[in-house]
């Protein structure tokens, strides 16, 4: 029970990193994060369907496409010419985006759920008594895994460093002469490793369908906001919180209601500690 | 100019439907409808600027208090007025907490509320009969006038429309409007100005959503069968594009926007499912070339149009 939980909050991490990474670099409140999670999978369906190609093999175009799509074409063609005129604006053409992505998908694949295949046994093992779902056991390891690598990027390269310098004060950044537009680059491709990772996880258990987006991209924002909108650490308890809370509601108080308990974590959140659990209050600019 | 823009728009609009088959009647009343949603919106998102993804949900609640209470034999007038009182009392509630922080929390609030929303309209049988939705909402009569042809209903539609887009004027004129627009230009300055920016930012936002409350109410009796898949995300997302698409802040912009939202869709039925994505792609292309929308870019075209003149000759 708290292994499943542990796990779809592992899900939820990496999306909810990826939305505060974009945040603290670029002021970009992606509002299509949860189809950014719903494409990937569709990729490597697409490289299996049309190009013939093996799990692995479509796995690793799904990834590079991932890359050129969410992440270069991204930042390239929707956020470079809209951003310009503030956030406002970037917000409603993310939310068209998101219908753009959602309407081709259904238009071009295929509108309902497409199976989507496991890179492993979906088997379960047993530990005196308690059943351990070898999928939950693998999520948890790939989310563990990838936040670590990322945690070690940030935090031990020249690169990281420069890029979190960036995060904090871009101008400084600048004037210590760090490549600025690089970095936030870096930080583009990253969100879209991250949400193809994310994608790879979850499509074997929720299955491939268009609308899988919607919920996803409202818990990661939740979770980003639960945790503290400029924390990576933030993020991260969030997103395991929100999904061992989603599990246990959905199993003992009411499976119905399940969908409408970001809605009460974030009120309560904003009510009593509107920074975030693990957040610093950020100060105003004028 | 604009004086006259304003009536050959109302000429328009009045004369529009003679001589139309009933759907297009219908298609005229569903943008009257559409507009004062519109309108309410506009005035969170264009004047107070702040997103709410939950106008559907207002459209929803106020469409299932029409259609509960006239089902009962209430009078619609009834409607109105509970919509209203209702949606102006929740936005307030969800605004308050989400006022609390900063700008881009209000969408997310909304978002989860439209969500709930949509649950307990899906989940409480007894009180919204669920999935099967609500059918046979009666349309209203009007002091012994009964709109129950569809050339009626749009009169009294255009009617409510041109209350509610008066009574917008009206705010926006008084020195409550003119907050509202400080606010957005600039709420630093404003609320160093005295202006207690929070409140008049909730107060746009529950102001907003009644409006929205009321289209809802007008929407139940047009299409006479509601069910809660009409006021997912889908419409607060449309709503939310029409105010963009139409012109932000600006006061013609939802009257054009929803214009634009509900007809595009009819001519460009030839492409089939392909209308939303080339919708998205023109938004977005609005967006990055000109974010004041449609009457934004009219404006533009019409302050470059002596210069070309000048420099053609």
């Amino acid at each position: 029970m708290l292994l499943a939980g542990l796990a779809t909050g592992g899900i939820y991490t990496l999306v909810a990193i990826g939305f505060v990474l974009l945040w603290q670099t670029s002021q970009t409140i992606n509002f299509a994060q949860g189809e950014f999670v719903m494409l990937p999978a569709f990729f490597v369906l697409a490289a299996m369907k049309f190009g013939g190609l093996s799990f692995a093999a479509a796995m690793l175009v799904g990834l590079v496409v991932s890359l050129l799509v969410l992440g270069l074409l991204f930042k390239r063609l929707v956020v470079d010419p809209v951003i310009r005129h503030g956030v406002l604006p970037l917000v409603i053409s993310t939310i068209a985006l998101a219908i753009l992505m959602k309407e081709g998908v259904k238009e071009f694949y295929a509108a309902d759920a497409q199976p989507f295949p496991a890179a492993w046994a979906d088997t379960n093992l047993q530990f005196g008594g308690a059943v351990v779902s070898v999928q939950n056991l693998v999520i948890i390891a790939v989310a563990v895994l990838a936040v670590a690598a990322l945690q070690y990027f940030l935090g031990g390269t020249r690169t990281g460093r420069r890029m979190q310098a960036t995060a904090q004060n871009p101008v400084l950044a600048r004037v210590l002469g760090i490549p600025v537009g690089r970095m936030v680059l870096y930080t583009f491709l990253i969100n879209a490793a991250l949400v193809a990772l994310a994608s790879f996880l979850v499509s074997p258990i929720y299955l491939a369908k268009f609308t899988n987006g919607e919920t996803l991209g409202l818990v990661a924002f939740v979770a980003a906001i639960v945790g503290g909108f400029n924390q990576v650490r933030g993020a991260i308890a969030g997103g395991l919180l929100l999904g061992v809370v989603d599990n246990f509601v959905a199993a003992y108080l009411s499976a119905q209601y399940r969908a409408a308990i970001p809605l009460f974590l974030l009120i309560a959140v904003i009510m009593l500690r509107p920074q975030g659990l693990l957040g610093r209050a950020e100060e105003r600019t004028v | 100019m604009k004086k006259a823009l304003a009536l050959a728009v109302l000429a328009l609009v009045v004369a529009a439907p003679f001589g139309l088959k009933p759907y297009g009647i219908y298609l005229l009343s569903l943008w009257a409808v559409m507009t004062i949603a519109a309108i309410g919106l506009n005035l969170t998102l264009g004047y107070a600027g702040q997103i709410s993804l939950a106008q559907a949900s207002f459209v929803g609640i106020g469409a299932y208090t029409a259609a509960l209470l006239t089902t009962q034999g209430w009078p619609l007038g009834a409607a109105f007025a509970l919509a209203a009182l209702l949606c102006f009392v929740i936005g307030w509630l969800l605004g308050y907490p989400a006022l609390r922080v900063a700008h881009h929390y209000l969408a997310f609030v909304t978002l989860a509320f439209a969500t709930l929303v949509y649950l307990i309209l899906r989940n409480e049988e007894w009180l919204t009969r669920g999935v099967y939705g609500i059918s046979g909402i009666p349309r209203p009569t009007l002091l012994g006038w009964s709109t129950k042809a569809p050339l009626d209903f749009y009169f009294f539609c255009l009617g409510v429309l041109a209350l509610a887009s008066a009574a917008a004027w009206w705010l926006l004129r008084s020195p409550w409007g003119r907050a509202f627009t400080a606010l957005r230009e600039n709420p630093v300055r404003a609320s160093s100005l005295g202006i207690d920016t929070r409140r008049y930012t909730l107060m746009a936002f529950a102001i907003g959503s009644a409006l929205g409350g009321i289209a809802g109410v007008l929407y139940a009796p047009l299409v006479q069968f509601i069910e809660p898949t009409a006021f997912t995300l889908g419409l607060s997302f449309n709503l939310l594009l029409m105010v963009i698409v139409g012109g932000a802040g600006r006061f013609g912009g939802p009257f054009l926007g929803a214009a634009v939202s509900v007809l595009l869709p009819e001519w460009l039925r030839f492409s089939e499912g392909l209308y939303l994505m080339i919708y998205a792609v023109f938004v977005m292309l609005l967006l990055a070339l000109c974010p004041s929308g449609l009457l934004g870019l009219a404006e533009r075209l019409r302050d470059s149009w002596p210069r070309f003149f000048k420099s053609a000759t």
